[in-house]
């Protein structure tokens, strides 16, 4: 009987080469959780992404009905719809998850996140980040003679183009708070 | 509180072990009559004890165990219990609420480290809702897909007083799975059923789960359709082994005629299984021809591993109902010159007896053991338990099962020293019936403390342990995956287990001579008390059929001579 002969690293006899090929394309999607609002319902969500191998790439959560003991869980994903599709039903089993949507199918849909930027530069440099944040409708909300932190809302992707334009003036710290989304329309 | 919950949700028996924070419970129980307690030696028992009594009822079966140690022991039946779809509920004690996270005496993050194996979990904080809450918690462990439960109840809790809440008072409503499948896809299904040349019916625990009911419905289908079937292990006696279109057990030990079925089919009828990796071998090559319907009640359960054709999301039971009707209503259509042909082509693998073995000379073989014990008990009202390899999958392939809820088996976790305790849980709800545990040593020792149990309470458990001084399965595997070196996988320094049995006030019997074999079994069956039977057998005895790891249905092997170099690289990392 051959000796096995597994190259370190090599993914080429993993178990996991076994997936049905459904479809490889790796898609990004943002779910919307609504559960009850009791302690460790947030250990339950995300210790089964980490339990079963999935993808977290942002995550916001905060109640949004007080009386109804409800909070509302965004979580966007990456993965193949196979594994998306998985997600989707594990998060249903889950007993106090009342309401998965899938907001990437289910029509369109607004996503918004706030950034926190704080730039330090002096000079011309200043100026332009001030001249930037102006054009992104980024808003100061705190100001030293060597600093600004800037505040902005958008798109993830808003955001992103905003960090990239700031890096080369002086960016020294970041806070993002994850995205938040609603479907479109009155449905 | 807590005891009259219990009462109130018709428990009767309760396996545990007591400590520090469970004091006030066990007070209560001291002080009842209803609730009969059973004193394991250790909380794995408790747990494993409670899954035999649910496995064997249908009902819910209750631990009670301690906080810390005893918490963390019941882990391993909690994840048993999950991956079995077991409906179980661990009470668990807590230290005191004003000193939780204070790294208290015997204090553990009972919640945190059974979240991921359980169904669903709480810290009862309020004696208010104390009682609610273990009221939703059977509410959660018996409906949908079963599970199990824990509800951590902090000692201060346990002392303090407040208003009891009934069972039917008890808001249960944000937890209701779906019941009824989908007509849409059952017509579908109907309509498929109708066409099929070569279908199979594919069966598995969800059957069981689902209660008597579906076993009956399933029968009736199957015989008025005449389509072959096969179950998992967790399936077996959903449809009466005796049955006319009974092809055994499927997957890596099941039988050649039921894999090969699986493959060649043009309809699979999944019911209430979950292509588990044992069952598919090789995804790529599973059953290639065949379209496929998956009957669940889980809906993550389908298309997890195997893309699903017709999926119908429902209890199995309600399911099968609607199938029969639908179908009756439509003219009890079939592809009757299909399906013959069909059962001619199974009847011609059948013929290949792949379980032939050859009982020879002075040492028993396993098979031959346990053709012997089904002969001589498959007439009495006999339940089965087992431990954890070889002699699970021998036991499965050589016994034949009539009805539902007569076969625990550890599945999905594969816990070897599972079956002594589970046989303890299963006497206990069953007195007057032969409870036998098939058993190998190694899996045996596991929880051999647990003899104490059975002499306490009398049960008449017998212990049936094929002795072959080795871990049967890792040295099968070791042999024909790992050049024949047989790393730790033999087992010295066993006990005498005729003078353990006698050690522990119980009967021992020893045999390993054929000649004997049937008197020592029947002398095991007809002594009154618990056995410990050790039956020692052929020492390098493989299990086969088997499908290598890595490989489709239609590559099993038979024999010892098809065994060279049949596992490539690629299979061996796989488990």
């Amino acid at each position: 009987m051959a000796a096995l002969k597994i190259k370190k690293g090599s993914t080429k006899h993993s178990a996991y080469n076994l997936r049905p090929n459904f479809s490889d394309v790796q898609e990004t999607h943002t779910l919307a959780v609504v559960v009850d609002n009791e302690p460790g319902v947030l250990a339950r969500v995300i210790g089964l992404f980490s339990g079963r191998g999935y993808n977290i790439e942002s995550l916001t959560v905060a109640e949004i009905d007080h009386t109804g003991h409800q909070s509302r869980i965004t979580v966007v994903t990456k993965g193949t719809p196979q594994v998306i599709e998985q997600i989707k039903t594990q998060l249903g089993r889950i007993v106090p998850v009342h309401q998965v949507n899938d907001l990437t199918v289910e029509g369109p849909s607004v996503e918004r996140e706030l950034g926190l930027f704080k730039v330090s530069g002096a000079g011309d440099k200043r100026v332009e980040a001030l001249r930037l944040a102006d054009i992104f409708r980024a808003n100061v909300v705190d100001s030293t003679l060597e600093s600004f932190v800037f505040e902005i809302t958008g798109a993830p992707e808003k955001i992103d183009a905003f960090a990239d334009l700031m890096r080369p003036l002086g960016l020294i710290e970041v806070a993002r708070t994850g995205v938040a989304a609603l479907s479109r329309g009155s449905a | 509180m807590v005891v009259q919950a219990l009462k109130d949700q018709g428990v009767d028996t309760v396996f545990g072990y007591p400590g520090g924070a469970v004091l006030p419970i066990y007070d209560e129980i001291f002080q009842q009559n209803d609730i009969r307690h059973i004193l394991v030696r250790h909380e794995q028992g408790a747990v494993h004890a409670a899954e035999g009594y649910a496995r064997s009822t249908g009902k819910v079966g209750v631990a009670l165990v301690t906080s810390g140690p005893g918490a963390t022991n019941a882990v391993t039946g909690l994840t048993d219990a999950l991956l079995d779809s077991i409906p179980i509920i661990v009470l668990s004690g807590q230290v005191p609420t004003f000193m939780i996270g204070s790294d208290a005496f015997q204090e553990a993050d009972t919640v945190g480290i059974t979240r991921p194996c359980t169904k669903h979990n709480w810290l009862a904080k309020d004696t208010a809702t104390l009682s609610e809450t273990i009221h939703q918690a059977f509410h959660v462990a018996r409906s949908g897909r079963p599970g199990p439960v824990l509800v951590d109840i902090p000692k201060d809790v346990q002392f303090a007083s407040a208003t009891y809440t009934a069972p039917q008072a008890t808001n249960t409503s944000n937890y209701q799975p779906q019941i009824r499948g989908d007509i849409e896809m059952i017509n579908e299904l109907v309509e498929a059923l109708e066409t099929a040349e070569r279908p199979v019916f594919y069966t598995g625990g969800g059957v069981i789960n689902s209660g008597p009911k579906a076993s009956e419905l399933l029968r009736e289908l199957v015989e008025a359709t005449g389509i072959p079937i096969t179950s998992t292990l967790m399936g077996l006696g959903a449809y009466p082994a005796s049955g006319k279109h009974w092809l055994g057990m499927l997957g890596m030990h099941g039988l050649y005629e039921a894999n090969m079925a699986m493959h060649g089919c043009d309809l699979m009828i999944n019911v209430g299984a979950r292509f588990d990796d044992r069952i598919t071998g090789l995804i790529d090559a599973f059953s290639p021809k065949s379209k496929k319907a998956h009957i669940d009640i889980d809906p993550s359960s389908i298309n997890k591993v195997i893309k699903t054709d017709i999926p119908i999301v429902g209890d199995v039971a309600s399911v099968l109902d609607d199938i029969l009707k639908v179908w009756k209503a439509r003219g009890r259509n079939l592809n009757r010159d299909g399906i013959t042909k069909w059962q001619k082509q199974i009847d011609e693998w059948r013929k290949v007896d792949c379980l032939h073995f050859k009982q020879e000379g002075k040492v028993i073989k396993p098979q031959y053991a346990l053709q012997r014990l089904e002969a001589l008990t498959k007439d009495k009202d006999r339940y089965i338990t087992t431990e954890v390899g070889q002699h699970q999958m021998w036991a499965a392939q050589f016994l034949g099962f009539e009805d539902p809820n007569r076969w625990m088996t550890s599945g999905g976790l594969g816990t070897m020293g599972y079956g002594f305790p589970a046989s303890i849980g299963v006497q206990m709800a069953h007195p007057e019936s032969l409870v036998i545990n098939v058993a190998g040593e190694a899996s045996w020792l596991m929880n051999m403390q647990e003899m104490g149990t059975a002499v306490q309470f009398r049960l008449p458990v017998k212990q049936f342990i094929l002795n072959n001084e080795r871990l049967g399965m890792v040295r099968q595997w070791q042999e024909l995956l790992h050049g024949e070196r047989y790393s730790h996988s033999w087992s010295e320094a066993l006990p005498d287990f005729v003078k353990l049995a006698e050690a522990f006030g119980a009967k021992g019997i020893y045999c390993d001579n054929p000649d004997d074999l049937d008197d020592a079994i029947l002398e095991m069956i007809n002594h009154d008390g618990p056995v410990i039977f050790d039956c020692l057998v052929e020492k390098h005895e493989n299990c086969f059929p088997m499908i290598p790891s890595g490989k489709p249905h239609n590559e099993m092997l038979l024999g010892e001579a098809s065994t060279q170099g049949a596992i490539e690289a690629g299979g061996a990392v796989l488990v």
